[in-house]
């Protein structure tokens, strides 16, 4: 079956900035597919460019088999966008927008009963202006989603919400991939790509950095175990650093406060804990951690996560 | 169509639920109105204006409010602060597109001037016996290229401007300079023969001034039309050569 979006080595710029050099990607049918990258790596560009916003400069781009800017008026009929920071009219009340926007589609999902699935039905008769951010962003929602589009494109769906309703917002994703919806996701934040997509390309610096499942991304990481643990009485840098440094299969000791931070291989934890019991060191709070998506993002985009907070 | 149809209807009721245009627009003028024809010496013909009332004067100044009021200082605004909110990027990921916004905004625009200049033109006949145009084609063609110019003008400030509260500076500040040109403070025929000429070089004295002959049953000289239509021209290409939609 042909990917619902395809993209081939999409190239943009802006005056003498590039901010997409080389993304090539392909979505398949019913998959959540994330795009998640540092800020500035050129995610919103790509997609505003598959929403055919943007003319692309080189490279080029099919939406469920269509030109997103020749074979406009066809697209825009059958895929839903949510952009970054858009609004709406002050005054507009919240069933005016999506009546309106359901006329402007051939065959619009029910508007009421849209209300309904994102909990704005008692706010059906409140102006924009008087909305929550959790219930802005799921109106926004809404209207993506009015067309009864065949793709959905969401960029940083999350950003500015609280936690409860950012995970609110998730389970709604989940809701609508149900119905069959293949759903192109921009975001910065791990938790969200790890949580919702099925594969995501990591981009960085207008280049596809990787693209795989959220632990296939991980594994890539290589980042192996991390050990965290306090030992039960005063202990030697310099005895401690001798005496876990040297095991092959780890490679650093890092002191954190009272707290010893091993990193090593898939074998270091044994190793490790032997080499505990043999000087008679108990190791209180041990804690194993396994290499997330947030250690192959930084080893992967080689930075540091600061942006990514 | 349909698409246009709902978004001039949900643009109309937003228009009446911000309240400003309908004051400004219609309200202000129409109070300036009542207040002028109730002041006794508004009513006595004068040698000033050829036989005229003071009244019959105010009334084509009032005109060119209204059609001001809502051309230059609230389309632009509105249309500004459109785009900064991104809402006409998002119309453009839709298949009604950020264009039908633009020709709804123009249409709600349009319509309220025609029912405001309406609402001028029979109160002032009813109410305070001010004859209706003379020349009743001259006026409403008058009418017509005023819009169109000062429309322009308003696009013109709302593709300039990078936010709506600039373009609602802009467009009140330039609102005040043209209509101090139109007579607002002292009519045309009043000032000294230096500002006249210099009004009616300005798109509000030109209309004024035509307004004023199709009241009296002339047909404005051509002057004034064509200052219309070029301002028109000029500032209709300005506009869409610099208007962006994000």
């Amino acid at each position: 079956m042909a990917p619902i979006i395809e993209v081939r080595n999409l190239h943009k710029q802006y005056g003498g900035t590039i901010a997409v050099d080389d993304v090539s990607l392909s979505v398949e049918a019913g998959e959540i597919f994330g795009i998640l990258g540092p800020n500035g790596a050129g995610k919103t560009t790509t997609v505003e460019c598959i929403e055919g916003l943007r003319a692309a400069d080189g490279g080029s781009i099919r939406v469920l088999g269509l030109d997103p800017r020749r074979e406009r008026a066809e697209l825009t009929q059958r895929l839903g966008v949510q952009l970054q920071e858009s609004q709406l009219p002050d005054r507009m009340r919240v069933g005016e927008a999506l009546e309106l926007f359901s006329t402007f589609y051939r065959r619009p999902a029910g508007w009421r009963a849209l209300l309904e699935t994102l909990g704005l039905a008692d706010k059906a008769k409140t102006g924009y202006a008087k909305l929550s951010g959790g219930q802005k962003q799921r109106l926004s929602i809404a209207l993506a989603m009015v067309g009864d589009p065949e793709v959905l494109v969401l960029d940083e769906l999350t950003t500015g919400l609280d936690p409860q309703a950012r995970r609110d917002t998730w389970g709604l994703i989940e809701q609508v991939r149900a119905r069959g919806v293949t759903i192109l996701l921009v975001t910065h934040f791990m938790e969200e790509a790890e949580r919702l997509c099925d594969r995501l390309a990591l981009i960085d610096k207008g280049r596809v950095v990787a693209v795989d499942t959220p632990a296939g991304l991980a594994t890539r990481a290589q980042a192996g175990q991390r050990i965290r643990f306090r030992p039960d009485g005063p202990l030697d840098d310099a005895l401690l650093a001798g005496l876990l440094a040297g095991l092959p299969d780890v490679t650093s000791v890092v002191r954190q406060g009272d707290q010893v931070v091993v990193t090593g291989n898939d074998n270091a934890l044994s190793a490790v804990t032997s080499a505990l019991a043999r000087h008679r060191i108990v190791a209180r709070q041990l804690r194993v951690e396994q290499a997330s998506l947030e250690d192959a993002f930084v080893s992967l985009t080689n930075r540091t996560d600061k942006d990514s907070q | 169509m349909i698409a246009l149809r709902r978004l001039t209807a949900v643009e109309f009721r937003l228009f009446l639920r911000e309240k400003v245009g309908p004051i400004f627009g219609l309200g202000f003028p129409l109070v300036l109105l009542i207040i002028f024809g109730n002041i006794p010496f508004f009513n006595q013909p004068g040698d000033t204006y050829g036989g005229l009332t003071v009244l019959d004067v105010y009334v084509p100044i009032l005109i060119a409010f209204v059609i001001t009021m809502l051309a230059i200082n609230f389309l632009p605004a509105t249309l500004a602060g459109y785009r900064e909110k991104g809402i006409l990027r998002r119309l453009g990921t839709t298949p009604a597109g950020p264009v039908r916004v633009l020709a709804a905004q123009l249409l709600v625009n349009v319509a309220v001037i025609a029912v405001a200049v309406a609402v001028l033109l029979l109160v002032g006949r009813f109410g305070f016996d001010v004859t209706l145009p003379r020349q009743f084609g001259a006026f409403l063609l008058t009418a017509v290229l005023t819009t169109t110019a000062m429309i322009a003008i308003g696009l013109f400030i709302a593709a300039a401007a990078p936010t709506g509260r600039i373009a609602n500076a802009a467009g009140a500040t330039l609102f005040y300079v043209l209509m101090t040109f139109a007579g607002l403070w002292i009519p045309i025929q009043a000032m000294p023969a230096v500002l006249q000429h210099i009004s009616r070089a300005t798109p509000l004295g030109a209309a004024v001034t035509a307004f004023q002959a199709a009241g009296e049953g002339r047909w404005p000289s051509a002057v004034q039309l064509v200052t219309l239509v070029a301002y028109a021209v000029a500032a209709g290409a300005a506009a869409a050569r610099m208007f962006r939609w994000e």
